[in-house]
């Protein structure tokens, strides 16, 4: 394999010389070290993330009480349809492919992705598509207003934008596919030797089954957005009765879409949790292999749940059932992850540093998350529970309790490693007290209003749901100022080399015991290239035994 | 009970922070104040799912402590600064088997009454009451079917003066306590009747629930689904559109009153007559004034929403003051656009009569700055419905 991968066929020793690192805008434009598009994507995420927070606050604001105070019905649409895309297509999404270009090849030990050239090309798509989501709200007649699900026939109604949405959708697609190509490529060929399937680690693995399950669905959302387009500007009717369309049919569409979709938000938020929780219990993961098929069923499954997102459409009683159940079975395979986390902290020897506060946080609320999931996933109580705020907890608990949670354990767990600086405990631990909280008073009162019936999507509502309105407001506001201190206080001084100085291995004790993994073999911060030859691994595949890949630290 | 106590406290900052709090009291029917849990069930499969609701809170709470009492004990105990040393041990194929056969078994547990309340809530057979119900952007039309009120129809929309109070931000000082759920002519039904809802829609999807009822049924345009209810109980019930529907979506609310056998057949009655003496004649040749007066009233019942009460509209809405379409002589392009909808614009021919049309034609053409002096007759905008 290296003689395929080394063009120039040089000595080893050549490697440490030069890194032909280009400075300057050029770095980053023409940018294909899996490094820089990695922090590329990143920041692109955190700044999707804030836009999309800000509009979150302007939800949050006009439902601090009943009656409209600052926006009109129509902005206050446009407002939930924007904040939901942003947040998935532009936040959570694009930061766990800026996880999959810093990690994958650092614990693989691959020199970088397969295909470095389409790797920039699906980080710059993602800019314009951005751009077009976010300034949709500058068009003639405003942002689309359908909800993010862009349910048919609603979205024959709206403006021009929605066609420029529908457009940002497709080359985020695009961008996706070719990320989820490049991971699996760069997973399946460039392993480093030694290093089998079932000791890979399992950031990668997760990683792996995700981009398939990408690669399996993005086509399905860009043929149901196609259609749109087509029902709206060329007269086709897929959606639209009076032509013989069905509008259900978008829906069964985009399910099948949608819900795989919410799986590639959190498989590799379980990747990341699976690196956390071992490194500070002191402790081997509890059931690697149990893992790997727990994640394989959770995929298998996730095809042939959607319709359970459609229990009110009415469909008949043996459809209703068979989506109830297996949406059901999905519990098992979550339980065993779950268990497992639990059973590797069992008899550990834990520390608890930000990274494990914030996977114990996520364990703890996104099992509260995967329960009101099995509440939802009963049919009979579904129906009473559709399209309320018990909803909107409900996928909030496990997309910012779940995926967010796990994405700031991933980025305290390893940005010594990027950035060969340690971030501030004393913040860390702030930002992770200061978050847990506010993110629960903020959503757990949404519970009681979708008991009590309150629909999600209203820009008023009775006077009878306005206490837990005001408290969710409130927390809304916290919530969000922890994660701009987030930036400024802990990311921001570790981009500037503000702090104490990373070591190669921040997380583990003189004895050795703590975290494992190739990315630990290489210096603080990770050089601009590294594993430019394919290093050899001891039985494990946690250790290099070559000299040439960490001159100043000899074979162990 | 901790948890309790902490809301008690943030509902307070949070009052503090409201400024003084509207008196404002549970709705019978509809939800309470701080209500925590489920509406308090008016049907025998509401009452089921409540019961469901309950076993599975239940069960879920019992798993939780379990589970995360072993985390929080090995959290507590096994933690480095209390000397724990780390134990070596990272797979045991016993111990995983054991845990994927105990949540398969509770959950196929929990499936077994969810199946059972589920199939009773899909069985729409044998009702004794038939009533259509259409979403409309943004009313509710209702049809019966069959029974006593057999061909009663008419149209549910939120009170025009709370859809103002809500545009005031809600600031009045006396907030009626169904605020958003009052409507103009609320859905009668007689008590411990099947009553077997037909949902559909004539625009976009909307969905028709009553918490109290146990149902919620999207209404889809082009398709016909059914839901049912038995309500046990006399009294007024609250529901609200569930799926979203453009921008009034939070201000198309159910209102459904169950009344006793004799009430319902007393108020089906009524309704004939007014029905009967409600239907216009299209050949009746109107005067301008009498046209404006209901006019108006159609303008604040229909287009206010969109068109706004100035008649400038908003956004993509277009203007009706100084409209050239308004303002034309020909006066069969304005009836068309009414009739048949344009762009934005719905089509009203199914819900709006002749003579509803030709007034509120007719009041736009002489309003605002649009001073025509055109009158428009119901016998018009008829010969317009073929076209």
């Amino acid at each position: 394999m290296s003689a395929v991968l080394d063009p120039h066929g040089h000595a080893a020793g050549h490697d440490d010389h030069h890194d032909h690192a280009p400075s300057g805008w050029q770095r980053w434009v023409y940018a294909t070290n899996h490094k820089d598009i990695g922090t590329l994507y990143l920041l692109f995420s955190f700044t999707m993330l804030m836009i999309g927070g800000l509009l979150a606050l302007a939800i949050r604001a006009e439902l601090f009480e009943p009656g409209l105070q600052l926006v009109n019905p129509e902005l206050f649409n446009q407002l939930t349809t924007m904040h939901g895309l942003i947040m998935v297509f532009g936040a959570i999404m694009p930061a766990f492919v800026g996880f999959a270009n810093w990690m994958i090849p650092l614990q693989i030990g691959a020199p970088d992705m397969a295909f470095a050239r389409m790797n920039n090309f699906s980080f710059w798509l993602m800019v314009p598509a951005g751009l077009m989501l976010v300034g949709s709200f500058f068009v003639p007649g405003g942002a689309p207003a359908a909800g993010w699900t862009l349910y048919a026939p609603l979205t024959l109604q709206m403006g021009p934008s929605m066609d420029a949405g529908i457009f940002a959708m497709h080359i985020l697609g695009a961008s996706s596919i070719m990320g989820s190509i490049n991971i699996i490529v760069t997973i399946l060929n460039m392993r480093a030797p030694g290093m089998t399937l079932m000791k890979m680690p399992m950031f990668c693995w997760t990683w792996l089954i995700t981009a398939y399950l990408l690669i399996a669905v993005m086509p399905v959302l860009a043929g149901a957005i196609t259609m749109t387009l087509t029902d709206r500007h060329f007269g086709t009717t897929f959606f639209n009765p009076a032509g013989g369309g069905d509008p259900v049919m978008y829906q069964h569409i985009f399910w099948f879409f949608g819900h795989p979709e919410v799986y590639i938000m959190i498989l590799p938020a379980f990747g990341i949790i699976s690196h956390v929780v071992p490194a500070f219990a002191r402790k081997r993961l509890f059931g690697y292999a149990s893992m790997v098929y727990a994640t394989s069923s959770i995929a298998i499954l996730s095809f042939i749940v959607w319709a359970h997102h459609m229990f009110t459409t009415g469909m008949p009683v043996t459809g209703q059932l068979f989506f109830m159940y297996a949406t059901m079975l999905i519990a098992v395979p979550t339980a065993v992850k779950i268990f497992n986390w639990i059973a590797t902290m069992w008899q550990g020897s834990m520390t608890f540093e930000t990274p494990m506060l914030f996977a114990c946080g996520f364990i703890f609320v996104f099992t509260i998350g995967g329960f009101t999931g099995l509440i939802l996933a009963m049919a009979p109580i579904d129906i009473l529970l559709q399209d309320t705020y018990y909803v909107v907890a409900h996928f909030h608990y496990v997309l910012v309790a779940g995926s967010l949670f796990a994405l700031f354990a991933g980025v305290y767990f390893w940005i010594p490693k990027w950035t060969g600086v340690m971030y501030n405990e004393t913040r860390g631990k702030i930002h992770f007290w200061w978050s847990l909280i506010s993110f629960n008073v903020t959503f757990f009162p949404m519970h009681f209003l979708g008991l009590a019936g309150m629909p999600r999507r209203y820009a008023d509502y009775p006077m009878q749901f306005a206490d837990f309105n005001a408290v969710a407001s409130v927390g809304a506001f916290f919530f969000g100022f922890a994660q701009v201190y987030f930036f400024l206080f802990v990311v921001l001084p570790c981009m500037r080399g503000n702090g104490a100085k990373a070591p190669q291995r921040p997380w583990n004790d003189p004895d050795g015991k703590g975290a494992e993994g190739l990315e630990w073999e290489v210096p603080s911060p990770a050089p601009f290239h590294t594993f430019e030859t394919p290093p050899r691994l001891d039985a494990t595949a946690t250790r290099v035994l070559d000299a040439r890949v960490q001159p100043e630290h000899p074979a162990h | 009970m901790t948890r309790n106590s902490k809301i008690v406290a943030l509902l307070s900052l949070a009052g503090a922070l409201a400024g003084p709090a509207h008196a404002v009291q549970d709705l019978p029917g509809g939800p309470a104040v701080r209500q925590l849990n489920l509406t308090t069930a008016a049907t025998r499969i509401a009452a089921e799912q409540s019961w469901l609701h309950w076993f599975m809170l239940i069960t879920c709470i019992v798993i939780f402590i379990a589970v995360f009492s072993v985390m929080f004990y090995s959290i507590w105990k096994h933690r480095k600064s209390k000397g724990h040393k780390p134990a070596n041990f990272h797979e045991s194929v016993t111990v995983e088997v054991i845990w994927t056969i105990i949540p398969f078994i509770i959950v196929i547990a929990m499936a077994l009454p969810a199946t059972k309340v589920l199939v009773a809530s899909k069985d729409t057979s044998n009702a004794d009451l038939t009533i259509k119900a259409t979403g409309y952007q943004w009313k509710w039309g209702y049809d019966y079917l069959n029974g006593e009120a057999q061909g009663v129809s008419f149209v549910s929309t939120l009170l025009p003066s709370h859809r103002e109070m809500s545009n005031d931000g809600a600031r009045a000082a006396d907030l009626p306590n169904d605020f958003l759920f009052a409507v103009d002519n609320p859905l009668v039904v007689p008590v411990n009747r099947k009553v077997r809802i037909i949902t559909t829609a004539n625009d976009v999807i909307h969905a028709w629930g009553v918490p109290a009822f146990g149902v919620k049924q999207d209404a889809i345009p082009g398709f016909v689904r059914d839901t049912w209810f038995r309500a046990e109980k006399v009294g007024d019930f609250y529901g609200q559109c569930y799926e979203l529907c453009g921008k009034e979506h939070a201000f198309m609310p159910i209102h459904v009153k169950v009344v006793s056998q004799e009430d319902f057949s007393k108020w089906a009655a009524d309704q004939k007559k007014v029905m009967a003496a409600k239907a216009d004649d299209p050949s009746k040749v109107w005067k301008l004034e009498d046209l404006l007066v209901r006019g108006e009233k159609v303008y604040a019942g229909t287009c206010q929403a969109c068109h706004q009460a100035n008649g400038k509209g908003a956004g993509p809405i277009l203007p009706l003051d100084g409209s050239p379409i308004v303002q034309d002589g020909d006066k069969t392009k304005q009836i068309q656009v009414v009739l048949n909808g344009r762009n934005a614009m719905p089509a009203w021919k199914s819900q709006l009569s002749d003579t509803d049309i030709a007034a509120v034609i007719t009041y736009t053409k002489n309003h605002w700055g649009n001073k025509t002096g055109q009158v428009v007759q119901p016998a018009e905008v008829l010969a317009q419905r073929s076209k």
